[in-house]
């Protein structure tokens, strides 16, 4: 009929996935690096990697059940890599990192010899979170530890990670963290040209994670995943293993944890405990319950959001942007338990009623509505 | 399924917030295409655990602009102060820092206090060429081109508090610190000059900042007997170290503890019962006697409140915004080059006395004092260096020290 029809065919049809995701990808490609200055973008590139971050935890809590709240270390992990494959690169081959002359060190750690080499630290991004990862979930999977236990556990990882940083001065910064980069891969990263890089980097890296979660979501794996999030005896009974199942998630979520950080150091400039611990990762899940975890697309999108709105919120009211910022975000979990992405999918099956008004509405498939856009 | 009255009114209520939001942003543009005023950044920590100590610094700093303004601002503009939080985290402090130069194109920031929020924020501004006042005493062994440190560096803080407890004829010292770089460094320098001037170190501990349980801490420096200990304990914990340094029976006679972090503003957290007759190390007291600090603690005291007092990194804060204002003058532009250049030299009769920008490294001349808390939570000086003294960040003019840096 009309092209108004089509166009509301388009968003509540099967293509919506793909419509949307060509909508953003068109937003975050074209548009925003044409219509946003160079500070706006590399904020935006910033925002982009918690969003990559929040990804993984949509996999891991909203999709998996597994409610992390030790993200911060997986991040960390990314980050630093990077961070000091950067500070040797600074350095040269003599000399050492800044920080460890003035905290005494006289010789390179150990630890950070291998780190000279771009390609062992670009494998160690997704290697050492994986690892972490792995060895947690198999332990604590296989005694069947889960709920609030779980989330406790990855907490009180996370609070762990910081102290041991902060104690380690001089090897890895201390409080200060790694800062002060000047050459990322051959560029200023203060230089626009290299911060358009890394945004476009970011923006590849976030789309194509997000591509490889939402067909493991889709796939086999996928299914069996929810299923053992909402019945993991009854799976268990069927003759699978749940605990392998999560920890492979919860492994993903680790690895894209761990992608983030590593993008975020040249993006800001720096990696430091402050961005890594308990607090933090509570953010991160904060950020995913506003954009609804049952979506990625929501987590992402509240990834975006909760950023966005630290940023907007504390320059325009520098003194109480905290309590504003608080009280926004329990007033959306409270009226939207299933973040924004629960509210536009509530739109759009409305928008669908509407078209096909006389025909008697099917009923809401409850499972439909928790599987990932 | 009918979208329920509650929900519609939270996308509203999330809505009118996003507006509101995107509101302040458009007032904010607004103001910058004026150019009858000279914007300048404030940026410290206005919420988060700095933020007690970091709002008194931006609160002189806002009486500075305040007092130039009134007395008919700079270069015939007034000065605009644009405020930002830095949150107590170092990477906002970086955001923050490239938004005050990039979208509000301020002349010049004044902010930080640690010392992970300044390495965070050094970067930013050697790239942008953009310059920062920082107000805070720090543990130097850095000297970047496009920050000014108007706090004491180590040889105007801690080494004429080792010169005092030598003095005092004290031979073996106990170092109790926090764990970051200050103290670290702090102490590094104090083992070399202590191995120089035949003093001992018997003991050497750091715990997290925000520790709190210091008793075994405080049985560890009762039993290795030390005559003085050198304390760069910093915020909350010095509260838990001198109770429990009380209760195993420490005192400021037999066994003082000299702090290098704990002004004004912190006994009263402490509480002055439990730290009076210690002393401390710092450049400018309340109690110090020139005509400009009692024109700044009466100033002080009529705005933000009679019950307030006046601190080193307050004072030092104030004296950035007049230090860059007086180097604007003479420079005739807000220019940062310019600015620079003009700077050296720089000399102006503030609270703690005489005070001269260093054409060398963009530290400050400044006169060093030993305090002793008092029974009514002032700080009195017992002793001085009479005069400003010059700056070394490096410690190159003190031959035990060469190893360090």
């Amino acid at each position: 009929m009309s092209a108004l029809t089509r166009g509301r065919a388009l968003l509540t049809g099967r293509y919506r996935g793909h419509v949307l995701f060509a909508s953003v990808a068109l937003l975050l490609l074209a548009i925003a690096p044409a219509a946003l200055d160079p500070f706006r973008l590399g904020l935006l590139a910033k925002y982009l990697c918690f969003a990559i971050a929040a990804l993984g935890i949509g996999l891991a809590w909203g999709q998996g059940g597994m409610m992390t709240l030790g993200q911060g270390v997986f991040f960390g992990l990314g980050g630093y890599s990077m961070g000091m494959y950067l500070k040797l690169n600074d350095a040269g081959a003599e000399g050492l990192p800044d920080f460890m002359v003035w905290s005494g060190v006289e010789e390179l750690p150990a630890l950070w010899e291998p780190f000279r080499s771009p390609f062992f630290a670009l494998a160690m991004v997704v290697v050492l979170p994986v690892a972490v990862a792995s060895v947690l979930g198999l332990l604590v999977f296989r005694q069947r530890v889960r709920g609030a236990y779980f989330a406790i556990l990855s907490q009180a990882l996370a609070a762990a990670f910081v102290i041991w940083l902060v104690g380690q001065q001089g090897l890895t910064g201390g409080t200060n963290g790694l800062t002060n980069f000047y050459d990322v891969f051959g560029m200023d990263p203060e230089d626009e040209s290299a911060q358009r890089a890394f945004y476009f980097t970011v923006v590849a890296v976030l789309g194509a994670l997000y591509l490889l979660a939402r067909q493991l979501v889709r796939s086999r794996f996928g299914r069996l995943l929810v299923a053992i999030r909402d019945g993991e005896d009854r799976v268990r009974f069927l003759g699978y293993n749940p605990a392998t199942v999560k920890t492979v998630t919860f492994a993903v979520s680790a690895a894209m944890a761990g992608i983030a950080g590593a993008l975020y150091v040249p993006v800001v400039g720096i990696i430091s405990p402050a961005l890594l611990g308990v607090v933090p990762s509570i953010e991160l899940l904060v950020a995913v319950a506003i954009g609804g975890r049952f979506s990625l697309a929501g987590a992402v999108l509240g990834g975006v959001l909760m950023n966005w709105a630290h940023t907007s919120l504390s320059e325009n009211w520098p003194e109480g942007w905290t309590y504003l910022q608080g009280g926004l975000f329990i007033l959306v979990i409270m009226l939207a338990p299933k973040g924004i992405a629960g509210l536009a999918r509530q739109a759009g099956d409305l928008l669908a009623r509407r078209r096909s008004a006389g025909a008697p509405a099917a009923p809401p498939a409850p499972v439909k509505e928790e599987v990932a856009v | 399924m009918r979208i329920s009255h509650w929900r519609k009114m939270a996308v509203m209520a999330t809505a009118a917030a996003l507006v509101l939001t995107a509101c302040g942003e458009g007032e904010q543009a607004e103001s910058t295409a004026g150019g009858d005023t000279i914007k300048v950044g404030i940026l410290h920590s206005l919420s988060g655990t700095m933020a007690i100590s970091e709002v008194t610094v931006k609160n002189s700093e806002l009486m500075a602009i305040e007092e130039i303004n009134a007395a008919g601002g700079l270069l015939g503009k007034k000065i605009e102060p644009v405020v930002e939080d830095g949150a107590s985290d170092w990477p906002t402090f970086a955001e923050k820092a490239r938004k005050l130069i990039k979208r509000d194109e301020v002349a010049t920031v004044f902010g930080g206090w640690t010392s992970a929020s300044r390495k965070a924020m050094l970067p930013v501004f050697e790239a942008e060429k953009a310059l920062l006042w920082y107000p805070v005493q720090y543990e130097g062994l850095e000297s970047s081109p496009y920050i000014y440190y108007t706090g004491a560096t180590t040889n105007q803080q801690i080494i004429p508090g080792l010169d005092y407890l030598k003095d005092q004829g004290k031979k073996k010292i106990f170092l109790v610190g926090s764990d970051y770089v200050f103290p670290r460094t702090a102490n590094k320098i104090i083992k070399a000059y202590a191995a120089a001037n035949g003093m001992e170190v018997v003991g050497e501990e750091y715990t997290p900042l925000g520790h709190t349980e210091y008793g075994t801490l405080v049985n560890k420096v009762m039993s290795a007997g030390p005559d003085a200990v050198f304390n760069t304990l910093n915020g909350d914990s010095n509260v838990a170290f001198f109770k429990q340094f009380k209760a195993a029976g420490g005192t400021a006679e037999k066994l003082p503890v000299l702090s290098v972090s704990i002004a004004e503003e912190e006994v009263g957290g402490i509480g002055v019962e439990n730290v009076a007759g210690h002393p401390v190390a710092w450049n400018y007291y309340q109690t110090t006697d020139t005509p400009e600090n009692k024109a700044f603690v009466e100033a002080y005291k009529a705005k933000y409140g009679a019950d307030k007092v006046t601190s080193d990194p307050m004072e030092a804060g104030y004296n950035a915004v007049h230090l860059w204002a007086e180097s604007v003058k003479k420079a005739g532009t807000t220019e940062v080059e310019a600015v620079k250049k003009a700077s050296a030299g720089v000399e102006l009769k503030l609270p703690e006395g005489l005070v001269t920008i260093d054409g060398e490294n963009q530290h400050v001349h400044k006169t060093a004092r030993i305090g002793v808390i008092q029974p009514d939570g002032l700080i009195k000086e017992v002793w001085s260096s009479e005069e400003p003294i010059k700056p070394d960040p490096y410690l190159k003019s003190y031959p035990w020290a060469q190893g360090l840096s």
